[in-house]
């Protein structure tokens, strides 16, 4: 067939049927083809069917979650995935979280997902159901968190004809999941199932996106699940390396050897492979201290010896300095992202770097390095540890007492330390430290994105790995609330704090009703500084002060945690605040403080974008107040 | 702020052992070059600021339902511009081969390879660019061959070893099989006479000698 643009519409041929005759609004009707979408478009119109309890795909899918260990999931109904609700009653074991916006659902799968190390699952319907889930797949993809989204999709024979809810979210999740599946044919399900958790936690996890026909949910199948050697077998393009080259280790082992001012700068990587003892003993026997990225807090107890702090952006200035000065970076499980670097140019600019990363594209991708390792971290750490010599303290001496003092200036100088905020106002790094400390440093702390997520992760002093949860890469606003949810219901042994601006509270604070609905017990501390509060510190520093749209209007949150049934609070003074956590913690469910912070503390220091480590901005005229 | 390096962190211990990242590289450890104290360091060498150049890249991958949008999807998406590529099956019945051919440095056109690797179908992906190999694209091109330059046109067709398959009143069809650059050349030969259509299927590669890339992922 031609299509031609442009050319006018051809008179109809001699031997089309003549308008008298009865006519079809079928396209290719009599075929096979136009028979089969006929009778999708019935079933659509008709939901009600008998219930038929022979084994069908929605039974496939319940079953494969039960047997991967998905105990929680979080969806949201909608047309085409209603043959899975049938069903879900049959599956008491599953615990459904119905959320109140599938974002949230992808997010609280994503927040479980970290705090446990499994596989969170969330579904939705197709069209925007499965949009919904779209930034929240981001999210997890650009944090490297195992995640399966499902969506169910409008029966096969309707797929490509702009069907009610149809979109091509297979084609949308495609760049955005480590891998994807439209699966049109129940007998596929297990195998495509099985397949996805696999992908999602082995190796370097990632988001996997499974699509569903609603003719195959409801397809009788017998197919059984594959066992985990039929999985990998049926994988042959996937075969992640999982233990470092022994040359490698051996180059590596020299240059450790060789270095006098060497910096470990450990990420996400560690905690994925659940390394953090590993990285410690390692530490411990090179005495080499350790920074850590964003995603990274946790990896090792900040009141170690050898923990050093956080770098970046907003990083700690003596983390930053001593990166600056060091002679070997050992990057493990972290991937020199520029909000990490800065400007590559000047980036550790005395230093030989040893990468070690679980993803070969990850290494030489935004900085040269020496000696390239690709391993998991565990692995790496655990065979280099017997390779290396045990390090005496006292031959580190000098650098040591370098780094201390350098630790002592920057932390002293902060506004945090000094306590130089006005007095009677409350700032946030204050409340951030008396939240911290009234846990025992003990809870899980959900951040949100903004200046919330770096006073939290500046001042509230990790103890524990995966107590910490934080939308790092896509710095995705509206995360904290429904990732705090997941978090939760992940570990029910810890308190859950969700740390929020009043900006990104109002994205998703649908979830509250989820919440109260499921008794998810989350503490929200809101930060209501009644300004978008990164952006306006950018258009103050950056922009010449240029406010456009940084002030933010926000509602009475007290009236608003009432109307959801919440218990609230509210604290305006420093000497609120130990009272408003105290009685936060004394609620058996969820609750809210509402802080009436400064409102326009910055954040420092700061590294402006495109500058490098050494161009930090420490104080800004008459910006603290 | 000033965009010395220099301005928070200090030279190691105020020795001066410091290095250039670039006089390293390559360099025995232990033979780090002697830097003055005061010294700024010179810029870390950015990975990709090599030379551009021409590469061809193999691909294996599962014959699957959309494994050719997830690699040219990843290609756009990763800011690498394919110069050609061409599809075809193998003698395994589930295996696809890939020539992808793009411009760029030798660290970028890693990379490249490396993100492809991410993919879950693709089983194997070589750079052939560094080695002897042959490669050959077809080419039909229609050409304005009117009765008094359809002689010329013929006998360039056959200088080029290019074949007639199709002869009109105003033009004719010809196939011409080559290395990428015999191609080039006939095209060049013969737009003088006016091109009304041109197809080109992309480079197709194949190493010599013994050695099968094919052979390292038969299952």
């Amino acid at each position: 067939m031609t299509m031609t643009k442009g050319t006018s519409a051809k008179p109809p041929s001699p031997t089309a049927p003549s308008p008298a005759a009865r006519r079809s609004h079928v396209p290719a009707d009599g075929t096979s083809g136009a028979a089969a979408v006929e009778a999708a478009r019935k079933e659509m119109l008709h939901e009600a069917r008998p219930r038929n309890r022979t084994r069908i795909g929605a039974d496939v899918v319940c079953e494969a979650l039960l047997r991967q260990g998905a105990d929680v999931f979080f969806s949201y109904p909608g047309g085409v995935i209603l043959p899975l609700y049938d069903v879900l009653g049959d599956y008491p074991e599953l615990r459904h979280i119905l959320v109140r916006h599938e974002q949230g659902g992808a997010h609280a799968a994503d927040g479980y997902a970290r705090v446990t190390g499994r596989v969170g699952v969330c579904m939705g319907t197709s069209g925007p159901g499965a949009t919904n889930l779209v930034t929240g797949i981001g999210t997890a993809l650009l944090d490297s968190v195992p995640i399966v989204a499902i969506t169910g999709n409008v029966p096969s024979a309707l797929i490509g004809k702009d069907a009610f809810q149809e979109i091509d979210i297979n084609g949308i999740t495609l760049p955005m999941t480590k891998h994807n599946y439209l699966v049109r044919d129940a007998d596929d399900l297990p195998r495509v199932i099985a397949e996805a958790f696999h992908i999602a936690r082995t190796g370097r996890p990632g988001p996997v996106h499974i699509d569903i026909t609603k003719d195959a949910l409801q397809q009788e199948t017998t197919a059984e699940h594959p066992t985990d050697e039929e999985v990998v077998a049926g994988l042959p393009g996937f075969r992640p390396n999982l233990d470092a080259n022994g040359r490698q280790l051996k180059l590596a082992a020299q240059e450790l050897k060789n270095a006098k001012r060497p910096m470990i700068l450990a990420g996400h990587g560690v905690l994925h492979a659940e390394a953090w003892d590993d990285l410690v003993a390692f530490a411990e026997k090179t005495q080499i201290p350790v920074a850590h990225t964003l995603l990274g807090v946790g990896v090792i107890d900040e009141t170690h010896p050898l923990s050093y702090g956080y770098m970046g952006m907003h990083g700690w200035k003596h983390v930053n300095r001593a990166i600056q000065s060091a002679d070997l970076l050992f990057a493990i499980g972290m991937r020199f992202d520029d909000r990490v670097t800065g400007n590559v140019r000047t980036y550790a600019p005395y230093a030989r770097i040893v990468h070690v990363d679980i993803d070969p594209a990850e290494i030489g991708k935004n900085v040269a390095v020496e000696v390239p390792i690709v391993g998991d971290a565990g692995r790496v750490l655990r065979a280099l540890t017997p390779m290396v010599d045990a390090v005496d303290p006292e031959t580190r001496a000098e650098y040591f007492n370098e780094l201390a003092a350098w630790r002592k200036e920057s932390e002293g100088g902060s506004w945090h330390g000094s306590g130089a905020w006005r007095e009677g106002v409350l700032s946030a790094d204050y409340v951030v430290s008396r939240i911290g400390e009234l846990t025992d440093h003990k809870a899980t702390y959900v951040a949100d994105v903004g200046q919330n997520q770096m006073w939290l992760a500046r001042y509230t002093g990790f103890r524990d790995p995966n107590s910490h949860v934080s939308s790092g890469g896509l710095g995705t606003m509206g995360f904290s609330v429904p990732a705090a949810m997941g978090a939760a219901l992940g570990r029910p042994d810890r308190e859950t704090w969700a740390i929020t601006g009043d900006g990104g509270f109002q994205m998703t604070f649908q979830e509250l009703m989820t919440l109260v609905q499921d008794r998810i017990p989350v503490k929200i501390a809101l930060f209501d500084n009644k300004k978008l509060g990164m952006i306006r510190q950018w258009q103050e520093i950056i922009y010449a002060g240029n406010y456009h749209s940084a002030h933010l209007l926000g509602p009475d949150y007290l009236k608003l945690a009432e109307a959801f049934g919440i218990p609230a609070f509210k604290a305006t003074k420093p000497d609120e605040v130990d009272d408003a956590i105290r009685a936060a913690q004394a609620v058996d469910g969820p609750t809210l403080i509402w802080f009436e912070i400064a409102e326009e503390q910055n954040v420092f220091p700061m590294m402006p974008a495109g500058k490098g480590l050494s161009d930090l901005i420490e104080k800004w005229d008459g910006a603290d107040e | 702020m000033s965009g010395d390096p220099n301005s928070n962190g200090r030279v190691p211990g105020g020795t001066g052992t410091g290095a250039s990242p670039s006089a390293q590289s390559g360099a025995a450890p232990g033979i780090i070059p002697q830097h003055a104290t005061h010294a700024a360091p010179p810029p870390r060498a950015l990975p990709g600021g090599g030379e551009l150049r021409r590469h061809t890249l193999i691909a294996i991958v599962l014959d699957k339902p959309g494994v050719l949008n997830r690699v040219s999807s990843l290609m756009r998406a990763r800011n690498f511009n394919i110069d050609s590529l061409a599809v075809s099956r193998t003698d395994q019945p589930d295996v696809s081969r890939m020539t992808i051919t793009l411009h760029g440095d030798d660290v970028a056109v890693e990379q490249a390879a490396k993100q492809l690797y991410r993919l879950i179908d693709v089983l194997k992906v070589q750079d052939v660019t560094s080695e002897s190999t042959i490669g050959q694209e077809l080419a039909l091109v229609k050409i304005r061959a009117t009765e008094a330059t359809r002689g010329e046109v013929l006998k360039l067709v056959e200088l080029s070893k290019g074949r007639v398959l199709d002869v009109a009143d105003e033009s004719i069809v010809a196939e011409v099989t080559g290395p990428e650059s015999d191609v080039d050349n006939f095209v060049a030969l013969v737009r003088g006479y006016g091109i009304k259509e041109l197809v080109r299927t992309g480079a197709v590669v194949m190493a010599r000698g013994s050695a099968s890339i094919e052979e390292a992922v038969k299952r």
